[in-house]
């Protein structure tokens, strides 16, 4: 059985061209960046000019307000830890959407923990920020707030451009986590009005192990990490130079290609929608129109994701699911219930996010493995009583 | 293959389970879990001499969920129900080859469906002896 893999959200694979160029980063251009003599001015060379591919591709008003780090999560302690701790003056209230990833989530607990006050966002039914509720919910002591440019669970696209107007009126800072939009859909920080913005390599179809952390000139934060003052202070380690120099290559390559893949992409993602809403008691989750072009997210009722996943798996396709089974804490998804699902309907998700792999030909496969898996499951469930056999 | 560190006997327990459905008019029912939690499951039996005789469940849960609901209706097929009420959720795990630690509490409650249903059983057994009488 071909694989199918639909769980380019969790990870994606590296461009050829983009391995073909990074891979002499790990064997004969190896070399720290620190180092003065020649094979480090090569491996220092190697960054900057990755860091020269990065500003261009989400228009940043240079290159030093690129930070590299080993992940988006990283990035993401970094904007919020680091502008909550070095801004301390003007205030000690931080706010999220409810909606935003575990890693700004727990940035954000953590500073409550150390005396900071965390309020958090609701959103609408289909995981839209609430404007009135972000204005009325920062005060003159909040310092930064994080609202995240597209959310990988349910697909939603924020308005971004609106919330930073908010935002600034209040003369907060605001950190948006783009991990999930970046390489998706353009993304342009200073059109959009955004202070500090996440994202990822490995989502760019660029090697693991590098994410990138923008900082608007004039944004003052601490470093979380430190050592040896890399990454202009603010990132001390050793740099990742083969993740680095890939990543640099890949926002390149993404950004050319990127309105052909995504029209590509979102054709199939529409059909697929259309046909797997043929079942019936099926949900889509998140927003209908305003959602990432390679993403389509449902809800089942009666069956249990991780089932779903189990499930599809036998057929060489892999999904997602925010299901608790799935959890090592064994929560359902947060995402899930902060659009309003109750947690009987959070449990039966399924998460499918497409790339450069995936083909209009595949469909049929997919729906005819879909809907196998939702009458299995069903067949088995105490709660599919009605038209059950 | 799929897994959360699941052995293949839970795998193969998932795909193929055994004893699947319903029974009419089951001398013994019982049912436990929540679909709030993730987890429903109940337990039909009939029984006769004190001998499970035929045995059928139906879950709503994750893989683990399903795999030990079968496997319990496997174990006790046949079996007397005293002998069965004996069969604890450690047995279960044990006999599919192990769990991952964090489905061992939520994700094992057939051991307590059949036993639900098992006292449901005996319940019944007593009101009909009452009723004779």
């Amino acid at each position: 059985m071909k694989r199918i893999y639909l769980d380019h959200a969790s990870s994606m694979p590296v461009d050829p061209r983009v391995l073909e160029f990074a891979k002499p980063y790990l064997t004969k251009k190896m070399g720290n960046p620190s180092s003065l003599h020649s094979v480090g001015l090569g491996a220092k060379q190697a960054v900057e000019d990755a860091r020269k591919k990065i500003t261009k591709f989400i228009n940043a008003e240079n290159e030093k307000s690129i930070i590299f780090t080993g992940s988006a999560t990283e990035a993401n302690n970094l904007a919020i830890r680091g502008t909550a701790l070095r801004n301390i003056a003007r205030g000690k209230t931080v706010t999220a959407s409810a909606i935003e990833h575990i890693s700004v989530l727990n940035s954000m607990k953590n500073l409550q923990k150390n005396g900071f006050i965390f309020n958090v966002i609701p959103v609408d039914s289909t995981g839209i920020v609430d404007p009135g509720k972000l204005d009325s919910l920062m005060t003159k002591n909040t310092v930064v707030t994080s609202i995240m440019y597209a959310n990988n669970e349910i697909g939603t696209i924020e308005p971004i451009k609106k919330i930073s107007e908010i935002v600034h009126d209040k003369g907060i800072y605001l950190h948006v986590d783009a991990t999930a939009a970046a390489g998706r859909i353009p993304v342009d920080v200073q059109n959009d009005g955004i202070d500090l913005l996440t994202f990822s390599s490995n989502d760019l179809y660029g090697p693991q192990g590098a994410g990138a952390l923008y900082i608007k000139p004039g944004v003052k934060l601490q470093p979380v990490l430190l050592g040896g003052g890399q990454e202009r202070g603010l990132r001390s380690g050793t740099e990742n130079i083969f993740a680095i120099a890939g990543m640099g290559e890949a926002a390149g390559i993404i950004q050319n290609e990127m309105t052909q893949e995504s029209n590509r992409l979102k054709k199939i993602r529409n059909k697929l929608i259309d046909e797997i809403l043929q079942i019936d008691e099926t949900y889509l989750t998140g927003h209908p129109t305003k959602r990432l072009p390679h993403h389509a997210s449902f809800r089942f009722s009666h069956i249990e994701g991780e089932s779903i996943l189990l499930n599809m798996d036998m057929y060489n396709i892999q999904i997602a699911t925010g299901s608790a089974c799935s959890s090592k804490t064994l929560e359902p998804s947060h995402v899930l219930l902060a659009i309003g699902l109750k947690h009987e309907e959070a449990h039966g998700s399924m998460v499918i996010t497409l790339g450069r792999s995936n083909t209009l030909e595949e469909i049929p496969l997919i729906t005819k493995a879909v809907t196998e898996t939702v009458q299995r499951l069903r067949k088995l469930s105490p709660l599919y009583q009605k038209g059950g056999d | 293959m799929a897994g959360v560190g699941y052995s293949k006997k839970v795998m193969e327990h998932f795909m193929n389970p055994r004893n699947v459905g319903v029974i009419e008019n089951p001398d013994g029912y019982g049912k436990v879990g929540n679909p709030i939690c993730g987890d429903v499951m109940e337990i039909f039996i009939k029984v006769k001499d004190d001998i499970i005789t035929d045995i059928k469940f139906r879950t709503f849960g994750c893989g683990s969920a399903i795999a030990t609901s079968s496997m319990v209706t496997e174990l006790t097929k046949g079996m007397h129900v005293d002998e069965a009420m004996k069969i604890t959720r450690n047995d279960v795990a044990d006999e599919l080859d192990g769990l991952p630690p964090q489905k061992m509490h939520c994700s094992n409650l057939a051991a307590d469906a059949l036993h639900d249903a098992i006292k449901d059983y005996k319940n019944k057994k007593r009101s009909k002896i009452l009723e004779v009488e």
